[in-house]
């Protein structure tokens, strides 16, 4: 198996990378290469020109940004693991991120190349709607910014203009202190989720939830945010039996079938997966009081 | 016409300057190219691990990478990890004394996956050890040997520690 004849670039700038993006016609762009590669190794992909992005400086970088999380396009996967101040801050970021593909994937892959190419079924993918993540694009006329939950247009579809290149992501971090769990369920160690839930709770002093957010991947084309569970678990106290209730009405969501599931299959995941992050967010939380 | 590019890279220690087609992969230009076949190609896609190599002391899968994206960098492949040639390395030791390998495919990517593995982690358990060779497949030996004889290296290397091989250690990349 081989690659089909391409051109290769490998620009040092993000503006040189804009360019030629700009210019050249039919190009794809290189990050990480776990999922381009294999693509273009089975020539799912026949680009002209392949614009490899590994030689620009300045995108690989994980920085405190007031109250969010700066990460680069090109951080690989292997950084954001292995990071204290993500461990530290977006804790559920380490544990999505152990789940993804293998060790010698997630010393190549980046996170840019995971949000760009957004498999329905990605950790990073849910992870960013999860967290109400916003991406910085850059374009020939300069930078903007767009709201994750806007990110996904379509299956594997990011609301990318032609010339466009994700130059970063910002997570805003919940406060010290709040639960999170993210669960997946797939086959096999580092396969892609045929579910997953990314569990965020904040709790006030009385151990009631004050705010949630929850996430389904794999559903759909696009992580789900479970908006109607998010507030009803309002004032809740998070157990068992409540959860189980509240948790059914996942039910209902549309899911996508496919050789590995069956939608009713995914939607008995979607009412099982939350409860357990929840109550993991919740044990979470729980333990930190008792120390 | 391919287009071709001059790269310049270290393999097992060896200083390479080479022209190679830009669409070519790593693992070709390591098989073909350079001769160094042991460095196997299974699936060709990113799942086997057969073709793991480290780039800079971290595994990756070769088919998953171009020659070109190489150059500069430093890369480790099996035939790289014994001292010398009649000396094994205390993995290869450990692998052959528990019979980790039946035809020894996958081996190649098993290991170089392993030095970095216990570079990291060098006193592994047993959980940690599956979840480190997942990326890896394995048709003969069900495992549970690979697992035994990690183990076994483990141990080895912490009694009697080696010098690591050339390339394998983090390098800037």
């Amino acid at each position: 198996m081989k690659p089909p004849p391409f051109s290769y670039h490998d620009p040092r700038t993000v503006a040189d990378a804009v360019g030629l993006l700009g210019s050249l016609e039919n190009a794809k762009l290189l990050a990480g290469g776990q999922s381009l590669m294999p693509m273009l190794n089975m020539r799912y992909v026949l680009p002209d020109h392949v614009i490899d992005l590994n030689r620009i400086d300045g995108l690989s970088y994980i920085r405190a940004n007031n109250g969010a999380l700066d990460i680069g396009a090109m951080t690989r996967q292997r950084d954001i693991e292995f990071s204290d101040l993500v461990r530290e801050r977006c804790p559920i970021m380490h544990e999505a991120i152990c789940q993804v593909g293998h060790r010698q994937t997630r010393n190549r892959g980046t996170l840019g190349g995971s949000l760009c190419h957004l498999d329905p079924a990605a950790e990073l993918v849910s992870l960013a709607a999860a967290h109400d993540a916003k991406v910085t694009v850059a374009g020939k006329n300069g930078t903007r910014s767009i709201d994750f939950s806007a990110f996904p247009v379509a299956y594997m579809t990011p609301a990318l203009e032609p010339d466009e290149i994700l130059t970063g992501a910002s997570f805003p971090c919940w406060p010290a202190g709040h639960g999170y769990a993210f669960i997946e369920f797939s086959r096999r160690h580092g396969d892609f989720a045929i579910v997953s839930a990314a569990v965020l709770i904040e709790e006030d002093a009385s151990g009631k939830v004050r705010r949630a957010s929850v996430t389904l991947g794999g559903m759909g084309p696009a992580p789900v945010r479970a908006s109607e569970v998010e507030r009803a678990l309002a004032g809740e106290v998070i157990e068992e039996k409540r959860m189980r209730e509240i948790c059914e009405s996942l039910r209902k969501l549309d899911a996508i079938e496919d050789i590995h599931a069956p939608a009713s299959y995914r939607q008995q995941l979607a009412t099982v997966l939350p409860r357990r992050a929840l109550l993991k967010a919740h044990e979470r939380i729980a333990e930190r009081a008792r120390r | 016409m391919s287009e071709t590019r001059k790269i310049s890279l270290t393999v097992n220690g060896t200083h390479y300057e080479e022209t190679v087609p830009v669409r070519v992969t790593l693992a070709d230009f390591i098989r073909h190219q350079l001769g160094l076949t042991g460095t196997h190609l299974g699936c060709e896609h990113g799942v086997c691990g057969a073709c793991t190599i480290l780039l800079d002391g971290h595994s990756a899968r070769s088919c998953l990478m171009l020659a070109v994206q190489a150059d500069g960098h430093d890369i480790l492949t099996v035939e790289g990890i014994a001292p010398d040639a009649d000396t094994l390395h205390p993995l290869q030791e450990a692998f052959r004394d528990n019979h980790g390998l039946q035809c020894g495919f996958c081996t190649p990517g098993i290991l170089t996956t392993l030095i970095e593995f216990l570079r990291d982690n060098p006193d592994p358990t047993e959980e940690e050890v599956r979840i480190g060779i997942s990326g890896n497949l394995c048709r003969c030996t069900g495992y549970q040997n690979i697992v035994i004889a990690t183990l076994d290296a483990a141990k080895r290397l912490k009694d009697s520690p080696v010098p690591a091989p050339r390339g394998s250690q983090r390098t800037p990349a």
